[in-house]
């Protein structure tokens, strides 16, 4: 069975003023244990359908299922990571990631085993007593990442989690997101604006075109793992990927129709 | 020395502010104020020369401080207990109400107008009303501070309530939080900076509150004091009386700072006070 099976969403927003297409008839399996990454312009929808496949917004037309079961809440079982941390202040670093595990009423002491362990693979030893505040950026959505394992969910759903960093402290982050991945197994569905984040992470790429959003093409990476932005055997590989993600993310078929509409949603 | 660092204060030079700050002169700078504001005054007194009975100097308020160092403690002490008690019961019955009017639609557009001309009274105006219904005791007074204090608290509280941040709110959702989960790891915490913003405008209503209530039928009390003290023409006393009173309002203020500082550390960053 696959992990994710979503078949014919669409989504339109009315507003009193305008009424906005966002999705159109999207379709697609994603494996158990892949990792998709979802790449397109500003208003492509790439957020909203990820907030659908969350459970967090009801569909206008079509339905997601994870494992087999339609998805119309969000489930425990798919952990959700935002661009924000959106890390506690109050709480300690251990307190956070902790957190999935009392709301969802887990045994404490089995896993905050996990937890440590958990902050010990994503760099964060000693850090466990520290307050959020007292981290930077890139280690703050460390915890964020760790927070969503915790509870180890089967699908985790990456809302352009390293867009807010600088670029050298993203590229170190998603080397690592590659190397905690091939430790614990995830369906990952990850959201990205950036080509150099979707070529290194994904198997398979999910080229989407804006408004209204739809699917204009999926691409699959075929090189090994691990995978560097370095001089490696696999660098063609993903030099030719890349290149095919420019033209076609700068192609004139992919441009909006009516040209330059303003922007009616900020989702996506 | 410290004049330069009032004039760089003043100035608006935030990070040398704040180094003032850090550096004692969180204590020093207002202690200056008020000691040239003193000054001022006692200059006035002797410069206009004003008769003691009408504006005494700060000479003639410490001797009567001084003289009625047996008498002021125990109204000092009701004072205390009053404004105290009132804040307490304030707290008490504001914050839920805050919360059914944060989580309530129907509870919001009902109960807020009509607290808004509830608070719209002035409280002074209550005073003899209170007195006739519950007594010369300690009630009345006590209700006034409830009155005078609940207001800010509810608004405050409120508005924390409902400003909590976006993706804090989809975190809760994505966890599936069930709404008693959300309000407490969430909510509330997420709540407690903008409480306390009410707390510490409370706090300093409450002591006015409760010298309101004694203006009215009390036998003790800073606002008994003062009444009294007008009576007697005995204004050396009614000025020594209202000194205590704003170092009570100035102690019981910092004393919410603390208990801020100590319950959220993590929003001291965002709030200076």
């Amino acid at each position: 069975m696959s992990a994710i099976e979503i078949d014919g969403i669409s989504q339109v927003f009315r507003s009193r003023k305008a009424r906005v297409h966002a999705l159109d008839d999207i379709t697609l399996t994603v494996e158990e244990n892949e990792f998709i990454t979802l790449v397109g312009r500003s208003g492509c929808g790439k957020s909203t359908l990820l907030r659908i496949i969350a459970g967090l917004l009801p569909a206008t037309r079509g339905e997601v299922r994870v494992d087999g079961a339609r998805v119309t809440r969000p489930r425990r079982d798919v952990s959700l990571m935002f661009q924000r941390s959106a890390l506690l202040p109050w709480r300690s670093v251990i307190g956070n990631v902790l957190l999935p595990v009392e709301i969802l009423k887990l045994d404490p002491k089995q896993y905050r085993r996990r937890a440590e362990e958990l902050l010990t693979v994503a760099g964060l030893e000693g850090f466990e007593d520290r307050k959020p505040r007292e981290l930077s950026g890139g280690m703050q959505q460390r915890v964020a990442l760790c927070r969503a394992l915790v509870h180890e969910p089967s699908v985790l759903l990456m809302d352009e989690p390293f867009a807010a960093l600088d670029a050298l402290t993203r590229e170190e982050l998603s080397l690592e997101l590659q190397r905690i991945w091939s430790e614990y197994r995830k369906t990952i569905v990850f959201v990205t604006h950036s080509i150099q984040e979707a070529t290194l992470l994904a198997d398979r790429i999910v080229v989407m075109s804006p408004r209204p959003g739809r699917i204009a093409r999926v691409l699959d990476v075929r090189a090994p793992r691990p995978r560097s932005l370095g001089v490696t055997a696999h660098a063609d590989e993903l030099d030719r990927v890349s290149a095919e993600l420019h033209e076609l993310l700068f192609a004139r078929e992919l441009e909006p129709l009516g040209g330059d509409q303003p922007r009616a949603t900020s989702i996506g | 020395m410290a004049a330069d660092a009032v004039a760089e204060a003043l100035e608006g030079d935030e990070a040398v502010g704040r180094r003032i700050a850090r550096g004692g002169g969180r204590l020093i700078l207002p202690l200056l104020a008020i000691a040239v504001l003193v000054g001022l005054w006692w200059l006035a007194t002797i410069a206009f020369g004003w008769k003691p009975f009408l504006v005494p100097s700060p000479k003639d308020v410490w001797n009567e401080l001084v003289r009625q160092r047996h008498l002021l403690p125990g109204h000092v002490e009701a004072t205390v207990v009053e404004t105290l008690e009132g804040f307490g019961l304030a707290i008490v019955i504001a914050v839920p109400v805050a919360v059914l009017i944060a989580y309530s639609r129907v509870l919001e557009a009902s109960i807020y107008p009509a607290l808004v001309a509830l608070n719209a009274i002035p409280k002074i105006a209550i005073a003899p009303l209170l007195v006739i219904w519950m007594g010369f005791g300690a009630g009345p007074k006590i209700a006034m501070v409830v009155l005078i204090c609940f207001f800010p608290i509810v608004i405050s509280t409120a508005t924390g309530l409902k400003a909590t941040p976006g993706e804090f709110v989809e975190l809760s959702r994505s966890l599936a939080s069930s709404r008693r989960q959300e309000f407490v790891k969430f909510r509330f915490p997420a709540a407690l900076p903008y409480v306390f913003v009410g707390l510490k405008v409370a706090i300093t209503l409450a002591v006015i509150g409760a010298v309101v209530g004694e203006f009215v039928g009390a036998t003790k009390g800073l606002g008994y004091v003062i009444v009294a003290s007008g009576q007697n023409a005995n204004t050396s006393l009614a000025f020594a009386a209202i000194v205590l009173l704003s170092l009570l309002s100035i102690a019981l203020f910092y004393a919410i700072v603390l208990i801020e500082r100590l319950m959220i550390p993590w929003a001291a960053d965002e709030q200076q006070l």
